[in-house]
């Protein structure tokens, strides 16, 4: 169960946004990255997030670049769970290996609002507004991606079991 | 049911019989990271404990994004792609080669009818050699580094058919950006975007490659360009007969959705600030004033393009700062021998390495706040050239070069 705060953002939230390029490239110090995550946008996002905290958006999140920073910095700076309407492709697969679980909800922006707290089944995609008390249904995520997210991501997951999760046996 | 090139290519790289909306996993032919990406693969890696490569002549490392190292934090991470890199023995692309979406098909790395991975969303370029070439991110790199494979879900297709002769003045940047501004930039969200019509096969390889860069910029996993004799004459020059195999769509192929232009109809345009998709024509945005002009980059800075950008800028000033990135060393040598550079010199241009140049907002020309910017890239996100309040206009290499000399966007086809 994932219990978080909303920060609402609009449609086409790009890579550049969440983690613009002129930082990206000098280090591969997270938690010095995911100072700026969000600051292309929503320039003092980083120090307003707390840990726990869920993104909601519109279309499209995560469009451009492959840049796995992007979700990994907003793990970093303690984003439990993106919902959006739709994600590009590239950040959607990005975000469960690295992860960060995202969920797909067609109406989350009719039902949710900025500052809301949110209470989320990620097995179920069942997704409770704990502020509005209404309940809302996300798409379920694909079997192989939650138990890569469950475990932390890909690269965990294959410490772990030796194989990845779309091999059988 | 008949097939799409993209269905048949997964299909044989899978060992399958695979549809849109099927997951394969597919057996992939060649893989690039670039110094960007690299760095967070090369640390997956090591997360998962995998010390040998599967492939080392199938793998490529690019340091094209920040080359030469603007930073010593950059070069740090150059020092460790290289280290990495040679105790692998994969092949190295360092510093000054080109850009990597020019590097792969010129080097033959590209083989038609094969899968082709890179850790950079604009990997889409090399459909253009009737590959199935798609961006991944550094941990899914990191997966096929160490194996050889990627599950894929199979893209469904939208067909852009292109039918008529180009006007003069108009470009594959042209169409592509037209192309974006009508499907917009999610309505190929997760497709492949196939182009075809008498327009494309008029085309260059060099150019279809424009085209399928973008595809990226409206959502899609990739774009693609059944081969064809063009197709073939460039390939053979790089690499063997057999290393390759032609496909193309099935007359009775299903696709999600179909898109028809008249290339007769089409008009030069630009995408304004701050969106790709935000696309008008040329002429509504005439008289803008320009600071600075980008020439180059994996859409556009190919040989072509400079020629095109060559002729405006024969025996003429620039009027703005004007930075032209020729987009490998291959092209910066032709360049070279065809006195373009010497050209773009005495117009007063700066010519920089071959790489990505400005593009990505972290060296070579960052733009002031305030400032507008034509650039021939292929985005133009708040912020993405460095600068969160400089205003990026995309445009074709022969638009970007008329404002040099104008200092503002001229509608290229009243030039001179």
């Amino acid at each position: 169960m994932i219990r978080g705060r909303v920060w609402k953002f609009p449609n086409d939230v790009n890579t550049d946004y969440i983690i613009p390029g002129k930082y990206k490239f000098k280090t591969l110090d997270m938690n010095e990255l995911a100072k700026h995550a969000m600051e292309g946008i929503d320039p003092d996002f980083a120090k307003k997030v707390e840990k726990g905290d869920i993104i909601v958006a519109g279309k499209n999140f995560g469009m451009g670049s492959s840049r796995e920073q992007a979700p990994l910095v907003l793990k970093y700076a303690g984003v439990s769970l993106v919902i959006a309407e739709d994600f590009a492709r590239i950040f959607y697969r990005n975000a469960f290996n690295v992860g960060l679980p995202v969920l797909i909800c067609r109406e989350i922006n009719e039902k949710v609002d900025q500052g809301d707290i949110l209470e989320v089944d990620l097995r179920s995609g069942k997704i409770v507004n704990a502020t509005k008390k209404v309940e809302i249904s996300a798409s379920p995520i694909p079997d192989f991606l939650l138990e890569m997210v469950e475990v932390g991501g890909l690269a965990e997951y294959y410490k772990k079991y030796r194989k990845f999760p779309w091999e059988k046996g | 049911m008949g097939k799409t090139i993209s269905e048949k290519i997964l299909s044989k790289a899978s060992n399958s019989d695979a549809y849109a909306g099927d997951i394969v996993v597919a057996n992939i032919d060649f893989a690039m990271a670039q110094d960007g990406t690299a760095p967070l693969t090369i640390k997956a890696l090591e997360e998962m404990g995998v010390d040998k490569v599967w492939d080392n002549k199938r793998i490529a490392l690019v340091f094209d994004h920040n080359a030469p190292s603007p930073s010593e934090g950059v070069s740090k991470l150059h020092a460790m792609m290289r280290n990495w890199g040679r105790k692998q023995g994969v092949i190295l692309y360092d510093v000054g080669s080109g850009v990597c979406h020019q590097l792969l098909p010129e080097q033959g790395h590209v083989p038609p009818g094969g899968v082709v991975v890179g850790a950079d969303s604009h990997t889409c370029t090399y459909g253009a050699l009737g590959a199935f070439a798609t961006g991944i991110g550094s941990t899914d790199m990191a997966v096929v580094f160490a194996s050889g494979k990627l599950w894929f879900r199979v893209p469904e297709t939208l067909l852009v058919m292109v039918e008529g002769k180009l006007p003069e003045g108009v470009y594959a940047k042209d169409i592509v950006l037209t192309v974006i501004g009508k499907v917009t930039a999610s309505g190929a969200n997760y497709m492949a975007v196939e182009y075809a019509g008498n327009t494309v096969r008029d085309l260059s390889v060099e150019a279809r490659m424009t085209l399928c860069n973008m595809a990226v910029e409206m959502g899609g996993k990739t774009g693609i360009v059944a081969p064809d004799s063009k197709t073939i004459q460039y390939v053979e020059e790089r690499m063997a007969k057999n290393q390759y195999q032609i496909f193309s769509s099935d007359s009775d192929a299903d696709y999600i959705k179909r898109l028809e232009i008249d290339a007769t109809d089409l008009v030069p345009v630009v995408a304004c600030p701050h969106e790709v998709d935000n696309v008008k024509p040329v002429s509504e945005v005439e008289g803008t004033s320009v600071d600075q002009v980008y020439i180059g980059t994996c859409t556009n800075g190919r040989i072509e393009d400079l020629r095109i950008a060559a002729k405006v800028l024969k025996n003429q000033k620039i009027k703005p700062i004007t930075i032209i990135t020729p987009a490998s060393r291959e092209v910066y040598l032709q360049a070279l021998k065809e006195g373009l550079i010497e050209i773009f010199v005495k117009a007063g241009a700066v010519v920089c390495n071959p790489g990505c140049g400005p593009c990505v907002g972290t060296h070579q020309g960052i733009p002031s706040p305030g400032y507008t910017v034509v650039s021939t890239a292929n985005r133009n996100f708040k912020g993405r050239m460095g600068s969160d309040e400089a205003e990026i206009y995309l445009a074709s290499p022969h638009t970007a070069a008329v404002a040099a000399v104008r200092g503002k966007i001229t509608d290229p086809r009243s030039y001179p």
